[in-house]
């Protein structure tokens, strides 16, 4: 495992604001992966010593949560809503046409690190499915072009 | 240029709105306007709930909120040509928005502000009726608020249905240095948007809500505990609250009364089983969001161990109207032991998809037929799931019975958060089935064995059953599984996955008999089928 002491000093700016606070560990972590883009290795020592907890208490938590991810994801990442309403509305077909044309699995990453397509179980979109999410971007009524349009418009800003 | 003349229009920020285009629609009616020499305030609000309208725009003349939908940035031009004549001729204008059949029939206590007040607006929430709870209640006994909401027969409106004021009553009668309150915005339910509404369109209704409660249990801290995939109700809910503590709803003295109440708001990290109140309560504490077991109910021993009331958005959003309106009111509304009003959501495969505010009496039929207008294509209405993930798969002939408590749960259904989702013929039920399992799998917290084995050996039997393998022998292994999950599981999560799926085998027993591979739904699992 990577310790780089720099690294890791690197971190403790980032996680320190949170120590002390309600649910802080998790919100550091969001900190920290919305600096870096994803959670490096070190967060783990990193946060354990800020909280004075065990490292594996960390892996732990980071493990957990879907919303944690500890290698990059693409430049772009696509969510399509994977849940009921959205099934009664086709999401099914959807996803297997965004992974043709994206020529990439649910789950996966670009090799160029451009996309990344994922499933998200529900965005609050019932009444408009299929939904996505492109960046952060919302989409009702979600087609597969429109999702291209959309991974087009987050690639150009 | 001609003469400057003021006009004001309402666009949603409301995320279906804003998923379906009311930003393009707001950027490009500034930039028409501009063009035009119109001196145009846009105020974005929330959504009416009608949402097969959205972008629906909103334009006030006499008094009266006229309402032009589904709005495309291409139609701006137009309307404003229309406002700038002071006609209100547009090919999508509707008319007056609140005569609108739909709106007009429904009893709005909860929503009555959603769609028309500046959500961020505290004059606009007072001009409307806001604050007078709170105001009242400052004055009240926490008793004698606690007996009010008991009185009204409040129930837990996140899908357990639990009598609110029990929980009151518990949490106020367990003497503590320290109490919480905690609201639960992890609406993870598909199919189901009203916190998420509620929260974008009008927050300071749960700010209110939960205040109010602080002071009826003797708690000064609350959380609002939201899901991040609300981006929209994150921000607009931090505003409103950064908003109450300027406005004195929040902080040391509440409306003056000499009274604390703080109110944070902590965004979850991506995991259902956080809507579970015990799963939360770790999540809140900076830990996995793994279920505790119960005892200790969260009212005794909650957040840090300290006496708690965990209640859903909705539960919270109704306290403002029983307090002012008195429990009476709101107790004559409904039918039996399911009082007051539900904002149904429907959704999925339906014609007119949307929040439905009504007294519980209404029938599931008249929502998804009369109310949501059938399906989308025209096909016949196959099934409904009703309460989210964990709810059941209705056949078209038991949409008669009344959507409350008791008549549902004497199916074996339940309400849940009153998410009601339309499939149309085409629709496979061993396929939703199988993805009660998946999403089980996918959700489980791991604490528990029926749950975390469980949701796995669901799967695998459903594909035998697919598969025609045994599939008398199946079936059989298959209702032992599901009564071991209800029976063994620690929470909701293990023990009423098997709702969907026992209610899909009795009621729709003919997607259990014929195997072999099936050619009208699209293959799912991403692991299994190539794309």
């Amino acid at each position: 495992m990577n310790t780089d002491p720099t690294d890791q000093s690197a971190l403790t700016p980032v996680i320190q604001p949170w120590v002390g606070r309600t649910g802080g560990l998790i919100t550091a972590l969001r900190a920290v992966q919305a600096k870096i883009g994803f959670l490096p290795p070190e967060t783990e020592a990193a946060a354990a010593s800020a909280f004075n907890l065990s490292r594996a208490e960390v892996k732990g938590v980071i493990s957990f949560y879907s919303d944690f991810h500890r290698a990059p994801q693409g430049r772009t990442v696509i969510r399509l809503c994977a849940a009921e309403a959205c099934q009664a509305q086709g999401c099914r077909s959807l996803e297997a046409e965004v992974e043709r044309r994206f020529a990439l699995k649910t789950g996966m990453t670009s090799v160029s690190r451009d996309v990344t397509l994922e499933r998200v179980y529900c965005l609050g979109l019932c009444s408009a499915g299929p939904a996505a999410m492109v960046g952060g971007r919302l989409i009702g009524k979600a087609t597969s072009e429109k999702i291209a349009r959309a991974v087009e418009l987050q690639g150009a800003s | 240029m001609t003469t400057l003349s003021r006009h004001t229009i309402h666009i949603p920020l409301d995320s279906v709105a804003v998923a379906l285009g009311a930003d393009e629609v707001a950027r490009a009616a500034a930039h028409e306007a501009a063009a035009r020499g119109i001196e145009l305030t846009i105020v974005r609000t929330g959504s009416r709930g009608m949402h097969w309208l959205e972008p629906l725009v909103e334009i006030e003349r006499g008094g009266v909120r006229h309402g032009f939908g589904p709005i495309e940035a291409a139609d701006v031009p137009l309307l404003l040509d229309a406002l700038a004549a002071g006609t209100m001729a547009h090919r999508k204008s509707l008319g007056a928005i609140e005569e609108i059949p739909y709106f007009r029939a429904q009893t709005r206590l909860t929503f009555n502000r959603c769609g028309v007040v500046d959500p961020l607006s505290i004059d606009d929430y007072r001009a409307h009726g806001g604050l007078e709870a709170l105001e009242k209640a400052v004055a009240l006994t926490g008793a004698s608020i606690c007996d009010a909401i008991m009185m009204s027969g409040l129930r837990g409106r996140g899908g357990a249905g639990f009598p609110a004021g029990i929980k009151w009553k518990t949490v106020a009668a367990t003497d503590a240095d320290q109490k919480y309150i905690v609201c639960n915005a992890d609406e993870g339910d598909s199919g189901t948007f009203a916190d998420r509404m509620i929260m974008e369109g009008d927050p300071f209704l749960l700010i209110e809500g939960m205040a109010i409660a602080g002071l009826a249990v003797g708690a000064s801290e609350g959380y609002i505990y939201l899901r991040s995939e609300y981006p929209v109700a994150a921000r607009v809910m931090s505003e409103a609250i950064a908003g109450a503590y300027r406005g004195g709803l929040l902080g040391a003295d509440v409306l003056r009364s000499g009274r604390r109440f703080d109110l944070e708001l902590f965004i979850g990290a991506g995991a259902y089983i956080c809507g579970e109140e015990t799963s939360l309560l770790n999540s809140l504490e900076g830990r996995r969001g793994e279920v505790r077991a119960k005892p200790p109910l969260p009212a005794i021993e909650g957040l840090f161990g300290k006496p708690t009331l965990v209640q859903n958005v909705l539960t919270f959003c109704a306290v403002p109207t029983i307090i002012e309106d008195g429990a009476a009111r709101y107790r004559n509304l409904g039918v039996g032991k399911s009082t007051g009003t539900m904002p149904f959501q429907i959704s999925g495969n339906v014609k007119y998809a949307g929040l439905y505010e009504t007294a519980f009496g209404v029938t599931l039929r008249d929502l998804v037929e009369k109310i949501g207008g059938g399906t989308q294509n025209g096909r016949p209405v196959h099934a409904i799931q009703i309460g989210g993930p964990l709810g059941a798969y209705l056949p078209n002939a038991l949409l008669d019975l009344t959507a409350d408590y008791e008549t549902l749960a004497a199916i074996g259904a339940g309400v849940g958060h009153g998410g009601i989702i339309v499939f149309d013929n085409t629709v496979d039920l061993l396929e939703q089935a199988r993805y009660a399992f998946e999403f089980c799998a996918e959700e489980s917290c791991g604490k528990c064995t029926p749950c975390r084995i469980g949701a796995v050996r669901g799967v695998e039997i459903i594909d035998r059953i697919r598969n025609g393998e045994a599939q008398a022998s199946n079936l059989e292994t298959l209702s032992d599984l599901c009564e071991l999950m209800v029976d063994g599981s620690l929470c909701a999560m293990g023990g009423m996955t098997p709702i969907p799926v026992q209610s899909a085998v009795k009621y729709f027993p003919d997607a259990f008999a014929k195997p072999g591979p099936r050619p009208k739904v699209a293959a799912k699992a991403g692991a299994e089928t190539a794309p």
